[in-house]
């Protein structure tokens, strides 16, 4: 089992976000987390990757606690993908992508894991261009190819279609179903009622005041999802994945 | 391969590349990194370059004074073979010479380490007030007249106070995310507590003490004997930065992010501080708050051989260290026989550099 959390419970303030959180993410699964703005998606991500403590309960990353895992060996085990990030210094797309193999010092500039890193979101034109000189879209694929040289089997992706243009949302879900043959397990926070049931095998659906679901894709109702996000939703099936229209069925 | 994460069931596959996926090797990556400079030098003749800059100061710094030695004299003394004169002049200039390059290095790495941990381009290693303890114990030693080895050792002693204070108050905001706000304000505060101190002194010293103070703040080496404390702590601090280049990087890269990338923040964030204490502290206790070259002499080494700390840290010691023998040397020499403080030096001798590397940047950006 890749994550394990057990009676979880993430407080912002006073505020409870998420209760009692019991949670098992296997290999090769894809998780959906999705929930409206505020309601602790990217807190759970963070609490997750052991940036932030819980208020109460246990994670366990490979079976073991998260918190008696070395900083390194969680890096070889976990990948994040963060929101947004601002660049204070230069550097180039290419070293940007090759210091996420910094877990692996036995293995560390791999050329070939950097190279595919970088040819899977289309980088490789831009290896040598400066991190400052780069599109919204551009800088959100060389954050995409820094998780994916870190080559860890669990890849946490918080809002990971955020800027991308279509062609490389595209590439994205590729990519995503790629890691999910090789059984890695994939959790993914998005807003994109297209593109993150398209790739996902189960979802987990946060209401904000502490109360949680989880589903099987292929039992997500536009009921469920509609009650978490507020807003009435049509589940259709398009190109041969679920997926979700605003309003009602007519 | 040695995949000692994997958990659950490992899948079989490749141990290099993914399988029906064409990745065509750039070429750069097997070929040692380069950085999208204007000035296009591989490492390894960029460092030997500026190492022949750093050796060539130092040479001019024994050379030049009120009596000029040639470089035929100097080959002399250095066979022994020199008059008595020569000798002297030649030992008095280099031992000056090098107190002025441990400073100048000593500012640099505190500085590049101080703009690494901060994530901000613009730190310089008096963000923290470290310099501002070390001055208040100088001043007040200054104020109470005590003799110059007791104002080095005072300003020492108001470093590791200050320093002290301001691990302790931080000392939980290492690991936090966002932690190193905290840690700046802190800094900050500090300081501004420091420069209120500093003025109160400098309003109550009697007039013959004042031009000592304000030599002190400018940043002066004139008088400092060479001492080999600092080249014990520039030494293991140099070796140390180096070899944790990569966290450091990461650090810069991502900041609170860095973690997990495996970079066990907290400790590294406590090393990075203590540091560019130590070393601002020793440089400033060699010479006052000398200015600029901590701000400027990273960030210049930045525009030229990038942000990878692996080059960036040599590049800025050597730098940093040339451009302070350089100034102390146009320093006793220009008004001679009045000598200037070399704190108004490094900041004349390195702002026009700088406006030339920013006009070549915005050249390069239109």
């Amino acid at each position: 089992m890749m994550l394990h959390t057990d009676k979880l419970s993430i407080l912002q303030g006073q505020r409870h976000l998420l209760h009692q959180l019991g949670w098992q993410v296997q290999a090769g699964e894809v998780w959906w987390l999705a929930g409206r703005n505020g309601c602790g998606k990217s807190t759970l991500l963070a609490t997750l990757a052991g940036l932030r403590a819980p208020a109460q309960g246990s994670i366990s990353l490979c079976g073991q606690p998260l918190g008696t895992t070395a900083p390194r060996l969680r890096a070889q085990r976990m990948a994040l993908l963060p929101q947004a990030s601002h660049d204070a210094f230069d550097y180039a797309v290419i070293d940007a992508v090759a210091a996420a193999r910094y877990p692996w010092p036995d293995d560390g500039h791999n050329p070939g894991r950097i190279a595919a890193a970088l040819n899977a979101f289309d980088l490789a034109r831009l290896a040598e261009r400066p991190l400052q000189a780069l599109s919204g879209g551009e800088r959100q694929r060389v954050a995409l190819a820094s998780v994916m040289a870190q080559d860890a089997p669990l890849i946490l992706l918080d809002e990971p279609t955020n800027s991308l243009d279509l062609a490389h949302q595209a590439a994205l879900q590729v990519q995503i179903r790629r890691w999910q043959a090789e059984g890695k397990a994939v959790v993914v926070v998005s807003h994109d009622l297209q593109f993150a049931p398209a790739i996902a095998s189960h979802a987990l659906l946060l209401d904000g005041a502490g109360g949680h679901s989880q589903h099987p894709l292929a039992q997500l109702s536009a009921t469920h999802l509609a009650e978490v996000l507020g807003y009435p939703l049509t589940r259709i099936t398009h190109a041969g994945h679920p997926c979700f229209l605003p309003g009602h069925s007519t | 391969m040695l995949r000692r994460a994997a958990c659950g069931q490992p899948p079989a596959r490749p141990p290099l590349l993914y399988t029906g996926h064409t990745v065509q090797p750039i070429s750069s990556l097997s070929s040692p990194r380069q950085a999208h400079t204007a000035l296009r030098l591989p490492p390894a003749s960029l460092l030997a370059l500026l190492l022949g800059i750093s050796v060539a100061t130092l040479l001019l710094a024994c050379a030049s004074g009120s009596v000029a030695l040639g470089p035929g004299q100097l080959w002399q003394v250095l066979q022994g073979q020199g008059d008595a004169l020569a000798t002297t002049l030649l030992q008095l200039r280099l031992e000056r010479a090098l107190t002025a390059w441990i400073t100048g290095a000593a500012l640099a790495l505190a500085g590049l380490l101080m703009q690494s941990l901060l994530r901000n381009p613009l730190a310089d290693p008096y963000v923290m007030g470290v310099s501002g303890g070390a001055s208040v114990g100088a001043l007040l030693a200054l104020w109470l007249g005590l003799a110059v080895w007791q104002v080095d050792l005072a300003a020492v002693a108001g470093a590791l106070v200050l320093s002290g204070v301001l691990f302790w108050l931080a000392r939980r905001d290492f690991g936090r995310s966002s932690g190193t706000v905290l840690l700046l304000l802190t800094g900050a505060l500090l300081s501004t507590a420091c420069g209120a101190v500093i003025s109160l002194l400098l309003t109550i010293a009697q007039d013959n003490q004042l031009r000592g103070m304000v030599f002190w703040l400018v940043g002066d080496i004139s008088g400092t004997p060479l001492r080999p404390w600092p080249w014990l702590v520039l030494l293991p601090a140099m070796l140390l930065a180096w070899w944790q280049a990569p966290a450091i990087n990461l650090l810069a890269l991502h900041g609170d992010h860095a973690a997990t990338l495996g970079v066990p923040l907290a400790r590294l964030r406590r090393l990075l501080l203590l540091l560019a204490a130590s070393l601002t502290a020793t440089a400033v206790s060699q010479g006052g708050s000398i200015g600029f070259v901590g701000l400027m002499v990273p960030h210049a080494c930045r525009l030229v051989c990038g942000p990878n700390l692996r080059l960036l840290i040599p590049a800025s010691i050597l730098a940093g260290a040339s451009l302070l023998v350089l100034a102390d040397t146009l320093a006793r020499t220009v008004v001679a026989p009045m000598q200037l403080p070399v704190g108004i030096l490094t900041a004349l001798l390195g702002v026009p550099v700088l406006f030339w590397q920013l006009s070549r940047t915005r050249r390069r950006l239109a």
